[in-house]
């Protein structure tokens, strides 16, 4: 005997309630004759006979609601109809839809397994049937669920298959470990840029010994010298540069595709893959294609890195040995960002404002003076002082003494600023910045200060505001910090005049006929030559230097 | 439960519609028609008897695979009764070699474009995500992505329009493609038939927009997807569009040809929306007495386009009791070999879902390989496989993957 068990006839239904039985017990069907109607949370539908031959059984009343999979109707295929089986052979003689007092089948009529599952489905039923007199079942959830139209969502839980309780790695989202999996053979850069012996032992030693004095951390050669790249120079080409895109191609529209790409010489690549190489910092140019058609895999990408970083390990640093192809061992960095803008705004300057600089000797032990005693005083405590307060002081004391070099030039006018935003330019992880501090002329020496080491703590931390570096009026680069003695600084754009610090040390210097070691600095100034004459700057940096030598001036 | 709503669809074609057979079956060569009369009698009657066999056995599968899905044979089955007119009509006018791209209901387009039982069927047996190859068929995959081959359909002719650059009026006739883009009366709601469009028409892609309006979306009925027959959405684009008696195998074979050519000769992209009825329910997972009325299916019952296909063949004497008692023993046949070929879908013979993943790119992928792994850790660790490795029948989940065999 053939046993139809009830299928989901919706999407992910669960149950379903037989409304009628269009068979009896002992009727002849044939593949796809209606058997019965069933209700479920979605439709009323219409079940065929997957089966051709005699009824023997019906194994859920009707009214009532069973879960899909459960056994409901039992066929003797045509094959099989003589063939006695006892349990359903006694029932054939009823006519009438198994009754709920009377349990279509019970354990005991069928020795196969899913016979005795469906008895003791119905079995249960039955009992529960009989106890509430037949009204309401624990398992009728039909009528209280809302029918859905359509193929909507879902109207019961849906039931799990029992899992084994084996922790398997299964429980470990399948992207989350795609994605680790992808990082593992292709490092990000950062550590090829740790491997290289970059610059940075040399600057820390010059920042411990002779600019010790000069403790303003994010002392600024670079309005002078540009700075040394963002990324160090770490990250060197791979040895081996793409050989001919491309393995087999398949097909003629390879072979067009292929051309296409070698005309526009544009590299075949899925978005995915692009995005992952511009993240890990890879030139597709230079990857060596085995993609269909020529196109660049993420394995690829993850190849080429793996082999540029061998190449680098092997080379033990920075310097790389002569593979017979230097492009191989020049490394090119996309301009972007800060450094793009550093280099436009520099070259926009030097081009178009004629530069003047000029130099000052300073002997600066007065100021260095001061500064200890600042450190001790009490009202400046918890406020970081240092030589570069005082020099910032003294362009806002100079400059409200020639105002023209607080000012800017367009070709109509020069705009002469009656306030001052002093920019302080500062290196820091996004490149060089000039940021500056609003209204500086208003502060006391104190807020000053406090301004100062904000500011220089915000460049630091990369977190330096768009709004912090417009409306600059004059500009202070600190270049002593890393010992160096003085350089040409390049005018800030939009401003007229700035200021460089060189380092401060003890240098044997004349007093009174006598050498004896002060403190030294030396001051250089650079200044747009169309609004600032070398009278009048010769004029302003005596003034800073002034200061620098007599702070007490500014109490004047 | 939603109530049967007001502004139902009336089993009447809107103004201007063409249409060529009457409802009693006798063809009415209609002057307002006349661009599309040569274009009938380019039909011959051997094709015509080929449309009668597609209509004819499409139904009978189509119950079939009805029953099937309601034997728990398969996961879902999407009926296309009452639309065999429209699909036979437009698939006579294109050429063998201009590409289909399907929604999941041309059935009838896909077993006449030689894709069998076996293959269509694994979809909705949850054992494939197509199964057949498209280009052998020129019939992409079906798409359940509501209007997402709308996209397909005009990228494809964008590709074919360059590869036919240059070419003249002639060899364009005698060899150009077309696709043909088929979506529905929901699907015209969606962006993509939008972008598709405005695209097409920028471009003047060789693609015809086939809209079969049902007239319902799921429970939606197509007036409330829009106030005007969909055809004049194409005036926007700047392309014609044209309403046709979607139930008239013959006027929308005529319209689809020429339409086709239109499209084949470089004039650009055509609209045809096909003005037809969904008989069945949107899916075996619906019931459309819950938001339409027994009235309204009865109105268009009486449309029903191979009955009227049948008359007229009749009466014409291009079909005759013998050739119509042939091509239900055909039917009969092809229900037969569907039905095995579904029961025959066990584990063994539908492969794992393996190819799934072979096939979801041209090459290896690494998501998809951690994918396919975290797949088998999983369906490795099913308790009952453990206990009991012999699966009983009628599991409360569909496995997507190893449906259940034959009931124990």
């Amino acid at each position: 005997m053939e046993i139809f068990t009830l299928p989901d006839v919706g999407e992910g239904l669960t149950e379903a309630e037989i409304t009628e039985w269009k068979v009896a017990v002992g009727d002849t069907v044939a593949v796809n004759d209606v058997l019965c109607e069933i209700e479920t949370a979605k439709s009323l539908v219409e079940l065929p006979s997957p089966y051709a031959g005699t009824v023997r059984e019906l194994m859920v009343p009707v009214g009532e609601t069973v879960e899909v999979g459960t056994p409901i109707i039992g066929i003797a295929t045509d094959g099989e109809a003589g063939a006695g089986e006892s349990g359903p052979g006694d029932e054939a003689g009823s006519s009438e839809p198994a009754a709920p007092t009377e349990p279509p089948t019970t354990p005991g009529t069928s020795g196969d397994q899913v016979a005795s599952v469906s008895g003791q489905v119905s079995g249960q039923m039955s009992e529960a049937e009989q106890d509430a007199g037949s009204t309401s079942q624990p398992g009728q959830p039909v009528q209280t669920q809302a029918a859905l139209v359509g193929s909507g969502p879902k109207a019961d839980p849906v039931k799990r298959r029992p899992r084994t309780n084996r922790p398997a790695p299964a429980a470990q989202p399948p992207h989350a470990s795609a994605t680790s999996t992808a990082s593992e053979p292709a490092p990000t850069p950062a550590p090829a840029r740790d491997a290289a012996p970059a610059p940075a032992p040399a600057r820390e030693a010059a920042s411990q010994t002779p600019a010790s004095t000069h403790e303003e951390g994010t002392a600024e050669p670079s309005a002078l010298t540009p700075p040394s790249s963002p990324n160090p120079p770490a990250a060197p080409t791979p040895p081996q540069a793409p050989v001919g895109r491309g393995r087999k191609l398949p097909a003629a529209v390879g072979n067009a595709v292929q051309d296409v790409a070698g005309l526009w010489s544009k590299v075949l690549a899925k978005p995915p893959v692009r995005r992952i190489a511009k993240e890990l910092g890879v030139d597709l140019t230079q990857v060596r294609a085995t993609g269909q058609h020529g196109e660049i895999t993420r394995t690829d990408v993850e190849n080429y890195l793996a082999e540029r970083d061998t190449y680098i390990e092997q080379s033990g640093g920075f310097w790389m040995p002569d593979s017979g192809d230097n492009e191989h061992r020049t490394e090119r960095i996309k301009v972007k960002g800060v450094r793009r803008a550093t280099a436009a705004a520099v070259a926009q300057s030097y081009r178009e404002a004629p530069h003047v600089s000029i130099f000052v000797d300073v002997d600066a032990s007065r100021t260095m003076e001061f500064v200890q005693r600042l450190k001790k005083n009490p009202d400046f405590e918890g406020v970081k002082v240092t030589p570069l307060l005082i020099l910032a002081k003294a362009v806002i004391w100079a400059a409200a003494r020639n105002p023209h070099v607080n000012a800017t030039w367009t070709d109509e006018e020069i705009l002469v600023k009656h306030y001052m935003n002093l920019g302080i330019a500062a290196a820091t992880p996004r490149g060089l910045l000039v940021p500056n501090i609003k209204n500086a002329n208003e502060l006391s020496l104190r807020e000053l200060a406090v301004e100062l080491t904000a500011l220089t703590k915000r460049a630091r931390d990369g977190k330096t505001q768009p709004r912090e570096m417009a409306d600059g009026t004059i500009s202070i680069t600190n270049i002593g910090a890393l010992g160096i003695d003085i350089g040409t600084p390049i005018i800030n754009p939009g401003e007229v005049a700035i200021v460089a610090f060189g380092t401060i040390k003890q240098k044997p210097w004349v007093v009174s006929g006598e050498v004896i070691p002060r403190w030294i600095t030396t001051l250089g100034g650079s200044f747009d030559h169309r609004v600032v004459d070398g009278d009048l700057s010769a004029r302003f940096m005596a003034d800073v230097a002034a200061i620098m030598e007599e702070p007490a001036l500014l109490l004047e | 439960m939603e109530q049967p709503r007001p502004g139902a669809p009336a089993a009447q074609l809107p103004e201007g519609a063409v249409s060529l057979l009457d409802r009693e079956g006798s063809l009415q060569r209609d002057e307002r028609f006349a661009r599309y009369l040569p274009y009938l009698d380019t039909l011959i009657e051997d094709r015509m008897r080929q449309m009668y066999r597609w209509m004819v056995t499409e139904r009978r599968l189509d119950r079939e695979a009805t029953s099937l899905q309601r034997q728990g044979q398969l996961a879902l089955w999407v009926p296309a009764i009452g639309q065999e007119g429209a699909q036979a009509g437009a698939l006579a006018a294109l050429h063998q070699d201009d590409w289909i791209f399907p929604t999941y209901r041309e059935h009838l387009m896909a077993l006449a474009r030689g894709v069998t039982p076996r293959q269509l069927l694994l979809l909705f047996r949850g054992a494939a995500h197509a199964g057949w190859d498209a280009e052998q068929h020129r019939v992409q995959p079906y798409t359940l992505v509501l209007a997402a081959q709308t996209l397909h359909a005009t990228g494809y002719a964008w590709g074919i329009a360059r590869d036919q650059a240059g070419w003249d009026q002639d060899r364009r006739a005698q060899d150009g493609q077309i696709t043909l883009a088929c979506y529905g009366d929901g699907a015209s709601s969606e962006g993509d038939v939008h972008e598709s469009m405005v695209f097409a028409a920028s471009y003047d892609l060789p693609v015809v927009f086939f809209c079969q309006n049902n007239h319902w979306a799921i429970s939606v009925p197509s007036s409330t997807q829009t106030r005007v027959p969909l055809a004049r959405r194409a005036a926007g684009y700047g392309f014609e569009g044209v309403t046709v008696d979607g139930n008239d195998p013959l006027a929308v074979y005529a319209v689809t040809a020429w339409a086709a050519e239109q499209a084949r000769t470089g004039a650009g992209p055509v609209l045809v929306e096909a003005d037809t009825y969904r008989v069945g329910a949107h899916t075996t997972a619906d019931d459309p007495t819950k938001y339409r009325t027994a009235e309204e299916e009865q109105a268009f019952a009486a449309l029903d386009p191979l009955t009227r296909f049948e008359t007229h063949l009749r009466a014409t004497g291009v079909l005759d009791d013998a050739f119509a008692a042939e091509v239900h023993d055909e039917a009969e046949q092809l229900a037969a070999q569907t039905r095995e070929a579904v029961l025959g879908m066990t584990p063994e013979t539908i492969g794992t879902l393996d190819d799934v993943f072979a096939h979801t790119y041209a090459e290896p992928h690494p998501l998809i390989e951690e994918e396919q792994a975290w797949h088998h850790q999983w369906q490795a660790g099913f308790a009952d496989l453990e206990s009991a490795p012999e699966v009983a029948g009628g599991e409360s989940t569909v496995p997507v993957d190893g449906p259940e065999g034959a009931p124990a």
